[in-house]
């Protein structure tokens, strides 16, 4: 059991304890500010997995821009919807939720089912890529073939989410303007 | 050595918690939450096959790709439930239950 082991249990802990704090809690901006801490800790686990410029992407993009998003459609949504989140005080397993619980309850059992029987540890890719040593080194230098690869090989599917970015902005934009005159 | 079945693991406990919240929850907003963490469950698996992928760094950058993804999609998700806050004054999914103005 060595530190990395160690670490990667806590970050495990605290992401699946926040989600559930979220699926738990009624309370609307309890659970969005548990939602930020389920994303640090999925940053924590891309870092154990070697990819650190996706943790520190998703903490940008996720933490800094869709959190703050939500709080902000949240606020401009009024006192309604916390009231609505308030008088909503859902225990775990109550009758309302039973459906629901049962469905995940299901789903959980059945993937992880899938997982064990998949054994992932013993692909034929997974053991070539070892063996080649194909792995992404820990040293950090595995972010220049980020640069490399983002230019050339996957340069493409670059450009495109690109304009599909700002066709999503200007999208938004559009959708939450005011509209003055109804046509 | 933490090994790919402990990732899949998490992400599968991750995935069925989302999948949880987007049914039982009464809220558009929280709904929008169960869908991220859902994404987020297969962004980790997509990080954790990556790793043995130098060369080509298909993992990683597919994860890169779905983040973007997944901010577009909040950005005009929260745009439509503002819209559907203003027309209905709530943002309860069951109770908006109209297609005409």
């Amino acid at each position: 059991m060595n530190l990395v082991q160690i670490l990667f249990y806590i970050m495990a802990f605290i992401t699946l304890g926040s989600a559930l704090v979220v699926a738990i809690s009624g309370n609307l901006v309890r659970s969005i500010f548990m939602f930020f801490v389920t994303l640090f800790g999925l940053a924590g686990l891309y870092v154990l997995a070697l990819a650190d410029f996706v943790a520190v992407t998703q903490i940008v993009i996720y933490v800094g821009g869709i959190l703050v998003l939500i709080l902000f459609a949240f606020m401009l949504s009024g006192k309604e919807a916390l009231a609505t989140a308030q008088q909503q005080t859902n225990r775990f397993i109550s009758l309302s939720n039973a459906p629901a619980f049962l469905l995940a309850a299901l789903f959980l059992v059945v993937m992880l089912n899938v997982v064990f029987k998949a054994d992932v540890n013993n692909l034929p890719w997974v053991k070539v890529a070892i063996e080649t040593k194909n792995v992404v080194p820990v040293d950090g230098t595995g972010i220049n073939d980020i640069g490399v690869n983002l230019m050339t090989r996957y340069l493409l599917p670059f450009e495109v989410i690109s304009v599909l970015l700002m066709i999503a902005l200007v999208g938004a934009a559009h959708l939450s303007r005011k509209e003055a005159i109804r046509t | 050595m933490i090994t790919l079945n402990d990732f899949m693991i998490v992400s599968v406990v991750l995935f069925c918690i989302g999948l949880f919240i987007i049914v039982s929850k009464k809220n558009a907003i929280q709904i929008l939450i169960g869908i991220e963490l859902m994404l987020n469950a297969a962004i980790l698996n997509l990080v954790a096959f990556g790793k043995y992928d130098r060369a080509n760094n298909g993992g990683q950058m597919f994860a890169l790709f779905a983040i973007v993804l997944a901010a577009a999609t909040t950005a005009v998700a929260l745009a439509i439930i503002l819209n559907v806050y203003r027309q209905y004054r709530t943002i309860n999914p069951d109770k908006v239950n109209q297609l005409k103005d």
